[in-house]
């Protein structure tokens, strides 16, 4: 069975269906993370100071536990990977396969290199026996940066597989090809956009 | 594709060049800001203004909003209202607890 409007705009929506329904996943994944957000919010309107106290510490700012330098390095690898992602789509709308196989692979590049860096920060903070039961901040830091790692995950995971077996449809449909890498744009977009709130919100004040 | 379409979207890789350096300098100033020490309030009105204006440029032109069709504005219309109910609960909540006591 052929599913409908993949590449034809369905008359009453005015949007090929596969968009549509990204849109309705991202707005469940705005409520996903607002709710967490709200949570954190809750969290610190209850509490004096934050962070607070961490093994007899007393700690006055989320950048005296947190590293603001490789958060900060972080954003910016994200949005040059929303970069690159909006000019994979665009090198196909040129069709233009070999442009889009460069900025699709810079894109998986710059994904990976974010969870590296990431990596390296769970690690210290690990290594310094900082775990998510020590404390609310810490619990709020490790699920709101854990979520978004995940998501990443999963957006190189889709991203990949256009990159590699996924972009074999670019002969033989690249109209539904082309509309892939949009959808799939959208929730890489999607994923840096959270990390746009929440990267100063956690780690700055 | 016709030479119209390709020379459009050559004005849209511009667009994108352009966003991508707002959003860079914007990362600075949100990171500069910090160095302020500026009380909770006012920090985080700031920042949350700050990374409004960014996710409105990623959401604007990386996710071509500026050129969408209606029916994904009324998606994100209701996103937007169920969003901003959820995220009064929990203050009007601490308001309601801070103030029976």
């Amino acid at each position: 069975m052929d599913i409908p409007y993949t590449v034809t705009p369905r008359a009453d929506t005015g949007v090929f269906n596969a968009k549509l329904g990204v849109w309705l996943f991202l707005a469940s994944e705005v409520m996903l993370f607002g709710g967490l957000f709200s949570a954190y919010i809750f969290l610190r309107l209850g509490v004096d100071a934050w962070p607070g106290v961490l093994d007899g510490t007393a700690y006055a700012r989320a950048s005296d536990i947190l590293n603001v330098p490789l958060a900060t390095l972080n954003t910016m690898v994200l949005i040059a990977s929303s970069v690159t992602m909006v000019m994979a789509w665009a090198s196909l709308m040129m069709k233009r396969f070999d442009r889009y196989k460069l900025y699709m692979g810079l894109t998986i590049l710059a994904g990976l290199v974010f969870l590296v860096i990431k990596y390296f920060e769970y690690s210290a903070k690990l290594g310094h026996g900082l775990t998510p039961s020590d404390s609310n901040f810490l619990a709020i830091y490790f699920t709101l940066t854990g979520l978004h790692g995940l998501h990443v995950i999963g957006g190189l995971i889709v991203n990949g597989y256009f990159w590699g077996p996924g972009s074999k449809m670019w002969k033989t449909n690249p109209a539904q090809f082309t509309n892939r890498i949009e959808i799939a744009g959208l929730y890489w977009h999607f994923v840096d956009l959270v990390w746009i709130f929440l990267f100063p919100t956690i780690y700055l004040i | 594709m016709s030479d119209a379409a390709h020379a459009d979207i050559k004005k849209h890789v511009r667009v994108y060049i352009t966003v991508f350096a707002a959003l860079a300098v914007l990362t600075v100033v949100t990171v500069a800001v910090a160095y302020l020490h500026l009380s909770f309030v006012p920090a985080l009105l700031v920042a949350l203004l700050i990374a409004s204006v960014k996710g409105g440029l990623v959401a604007a032109y990386f996710m071509h909003l500026v050129s969408e069709k209606r029916v994904i504005f009324w998606i994100l219309i209701v996103t937007v209202i169920f969003f901003a109910a959820m995220f009064i609960l929990f203050p009007a909540a601490h308001a309601d607890q801070a103030g029976g006591m």
